[in-house]
């Protein structure tokens, strides 16, 4: 059967079909519908969202030990998190199949960085398979397996924004059953203690060697025959690019990049005067092939590093530079910027910092829409929990009373992955730092996936919820409570308290997601154009629902409010002129 | 069924169904049996921000977004989207747009000049009342297949094969008001 799947969904039918038994993650763009599409096969695959991507390394590398097919999916900055189990596993490997999936996010369509982490394979000394558009990324999951058995390696597969989101024809198969290895201790492998690690080392070497030569004849590795006068090699997403931009050339497509092909890409060159090499970010192919002496190639000099490609991108930058200007005009638009949801339960504590002259370290989520004016509420925003690092360490430089001027904002879903530490850190560190929770209890920004502190698992099974306030007590932190976020007094006066008392501060600001509160939403508020004075407070709050009328006075669209599920408006108009609807 | 590829670009406002629109336009033409490809992004997106859905269909697909200037057509589900994504237009490809305004969050009003610059840069359009029309079936958020109906007139599939797709695709209680939907928007522009 031939049906259209994306990137991710493929992957998880790879999970299905290629016998997995074990698949865990860290929800994030674009990788986070692979875990959520292989719950539809949990009676034959066992899958498990993880506090973070490290934990979810190390889970999936417990399973391969284990002895079953298994794979961990994140999304390229998740690797950096698990980078430290992932540097070991690779001289331990070589159980269970075992494959890592990144997903890199070429442009920042919804991540910090672009970085490109084809590099990863190069620095943990594995193989590295990119496919290019559907069909290949479930294909591959059983190539990837087939390699990681053979040669006793986990295998990195690379998945891109414009892979993990582009739907494309895949004709489905049916489940391999692949049988568990019997678990053998095995303390040279797994004990990676120095007299240990210093043979395995020796034998990642060789091994690189032995996939080197395994590259040189892969099917995965093809040219594709067409004009004998123009050479491309190209991998993943660029390939389908520079496909379109030159249909009739000759192709040398990479489906295994790492270890490089070295003597069948120079084989490949050989044939031509120039030959093109297409890739997205960084020169990846492009330095292999300038390292080994091969210098008839066309690359970076011409295709940006920065920013996502397109077949336009390409045929200009290398074809017709003159043709890019035209096409890069743009009409004048106004700007339609993400915001936080009408009913958003954040939207008080920026407004309640905001309101105190309070700034905020922050971190990644939802609220970290809370930049935009006129909340404004964000100073920094660096990576998953660096808020609460971030703030204890402008304490640390500036000075104790600093603490009073500046919060750390972190989610619930964040907090789990990576802020809980920091916290232990402000306690133990004497700090005087509040670390603020906005909780909604989900994962919101990456479509609501659950994690430890929503009492709910990946496969729909109640568990324990952990306890914010009890785990801060704790850590040293006494002052914990839980503050409903959509009392806007109560969120003000917490705030204060916090932020003034010298101690370290952990307050819980309860408020469910907007999108998921669907059935709690009310009838919309209303404004009385006759008390309404027009003084503009209600607006900075920053609701998509709420504007101006010919008058300049506040007006509440129908259409955005979901009422009393929110009702900070009503809360802080100082004339009272905002009451709920009939 | 032409051999050169087919370039459909899908914009407009989150919540406004254009990832369920162009899921309906890649289903049919998945069902004649051509390639077909359609991307978009997901995450931020969602948050009332512009939404895009790239969707190319033929004999053979390689790249799943569509490069500025080659859309064959732009469906811009609103106004000031229309205008952000004009230059995705290919020079003899068709504007199909939705001329509802949605003000974009952070705005107090809704942009003023949006008509003119349209006028003067996209002055061969077919704008239509979607909303109007989407209502008039029995639904506004029905604006997704008013435009679908809009669009297929510049599209080779036909008329029960957008049917039998949208009856696929569209939640099983909301297939009639679709169906009238589309009706309306096809009859609202001539192919």
């Amino acid at each position: 059967m031939r049906v259209l799947l994306s990137g991710n969904e493929a992957v998880a039918r790879g999970c299905y079909e290629y016998g997995v038994q074990v698949a865990t993650a860290y929800p994030g763009t674009p990788s986070t519908e692979i875990l959520e599409n292989v719950v539809q096969y949990k009676d034959d695959v066992y899958c498990q969202w993880s506090p973070n991507e490290k934990v979810a390394f190390e889970v999936a590398m417990g399973a391969s030990f284990g002895g079953v097919r298994t794979l961990v999916a994140m999304k390229h900055v998740g690797l950096n998190v698990a980078a430290d189990p992932l540097m070991t596993s690779t001289s331990v490997g070589g159980d269970g199949g075992f494959v890592i999936v990144s997903a890199d996010d070429p442009g920042m369509h919804s991540s910090q960085n672009e970085q490109d982490n084809r590099y990863y394979a190069r620095f943990a000394k594995i193989p590295l398979v990119e496919p290019s558009d559907s069909q290949e990324a479930k294909d591959y999951v059983g190539e990837a397996m087939r390699i990681s058995e053979e040669f006793g390696t986990p295998v990195l597969v690379r998945l891109t924004t414009r892979i993990s989101h582009a739907k494309s024809p895949v004709v489905l198969g049916e489940r391999e059953e692949v049988p568990r290895k019997e678990y053998v201790k095995d303390t040279s492998r797994r004990v990676v203690i120095p007299a240990h690690a210093r043979k395995l080392h020796v034998k990642v070497e060789e091994r690189l060697e032995r996939l080197r030569e395994f590259a040189e004849e892969s099917p995965l590795n093809r040219v594709e025959e067409g004009d004998p006068s123009v050479g491309v090699i190209s991998s993943g997403i660029s390939y389908q690019y520079a496909r379109d931009a030159f249909p009739e050339a000759t192709f040398l497509k990479l489906g295994m990049s790492f270890p490089f092909p070295i003597s069948l890409a120079r084989k490949f060159c050989q044939r031509f005067e120039k030959v093109y090499v297409v890739e997205e970010n960084e020169p990846f192919i492009e330095e292999h092939l300038r390292i080994a002496g091969i210098t008839n190639v066309v690359g970076k000099e011409h295709v940006p590093l920065c920013g996502e490609l397109n077949q336009g991108l390409v045929r200009d930058c290398l074809c017709d530079v003159d043709a890019a200007e035209t096409r890069s005009e743009r009409a004048p638009a106004a700007p339609r910027p993400p915001v936080l949801c009408p009913g958003c339960p954040h939207r008080s504590t920026f407004f309640c910092l905001n309101r105190a002259g309070i700034g905020a370290t922050s971190d990644i989520g939802c609220y970290t829409l809370g930049v935009m004016p006129p909340l404004a509420g964000l100073d920094t925003c660096i990576c998953m929990g660096a808020s609460v690092g971030n703030a204890l360490g402008c304490e640390k430089a500036i000075g104790r009373e600093f603490a009073k001027k500046m919060g750390a904002v972190i989610g619930d879903s964040t907090f789990v992955h990576s802020g809980m530490t920091g916290l232990a850190d402000i306690a133990y560190n004497r700090g005087a730092t509040t670390v603020i929770i906005v909780d909604n209890s989900t994962t919101a920004m990456t479509g609501h996936q659950h994690h430890p502190g929503t009492g709910m698992t990946l496969m729909g099974e109640p568990t324990v919820k952990l306890d914010y306030v009890k785990l801060a007590r704790s850590m040293g932190v006494e002052d914990a409570r839980r503050v409903d976020a959509f009392d806007m007094a109560a969120v003000k006066e917490a705030i204060r308290e916090a932020t003034e008392n010298d101690a370290p501060s952990l307050l819980v600001m309860e408020g469910a997601c907007a999108l998921q509160s669907r059935k709690d939403w009310g009838e919309p508020f209303q404004v009385d154009p006759e008390t309404c004075t027009a003084c503009g407070l209600c607006l900075k709050l920053g609701c998509p629902a709420i504007g101006r009328d010919a008058d300049g006075k506040a007006e509440i669209s129908k259409l955005f409010c979901v009422g009393d599920a929110c009702g900070m408006c009503a809360q802080i108009c100082p004339v009272g002129a905002i009451s709920a609807g009939e | 069924m032409p051999e050169k590829t087919t370039n459909v670009f899908i914009c407009g406002v989150g919540g406004q169904g254009i990832l369920l629109a162009s899921e309906i336009l890649s289903e049919v033409a998945l069902s004649k049996g051509l390639d077909v490809k359609k991307s978009e992004v997901h995450g931020m997106a969602q948050r009332g921000g512009a939404v895009v859905s790239h969707v190319r269909f033929g004999e053979k697909v390689y790249s799943p977004v569509i490069a500025d200037g080659e859309a064959d057509i732009l469906a811009s589900f609103e106004k000031l989207e229309a205008l952000r994504w004009l230059h995705a237009l290919a020079p003899d490809g068709k504007l199909v747009v939705n001329a509802q305004e949605i003000t974009p969050s952070g705005m107090e009003t809704y942009p003023e000049g949006i008509d003119g610059e349209l006028d003067s840069r996209a002055p061969d359009r077919h704008s239509i009342d979607a909303l109007s029309m989407a209502m008039e079936a029995g639904h506004p958020r029905a604006v997704n297949t008013v435009m679908l109906g809009a669009f297929s007139n510049f599209l080779p599939f036909t008329h029960d094969e957008w049917s039998a797709a949208i009856e696929k695709r569209v939640p099983p209680k909301t297939v009639e008001i679709n169906l009238k939907a589309f009706e309306l928007g096809r009859a609202a522009v001539a192919g």
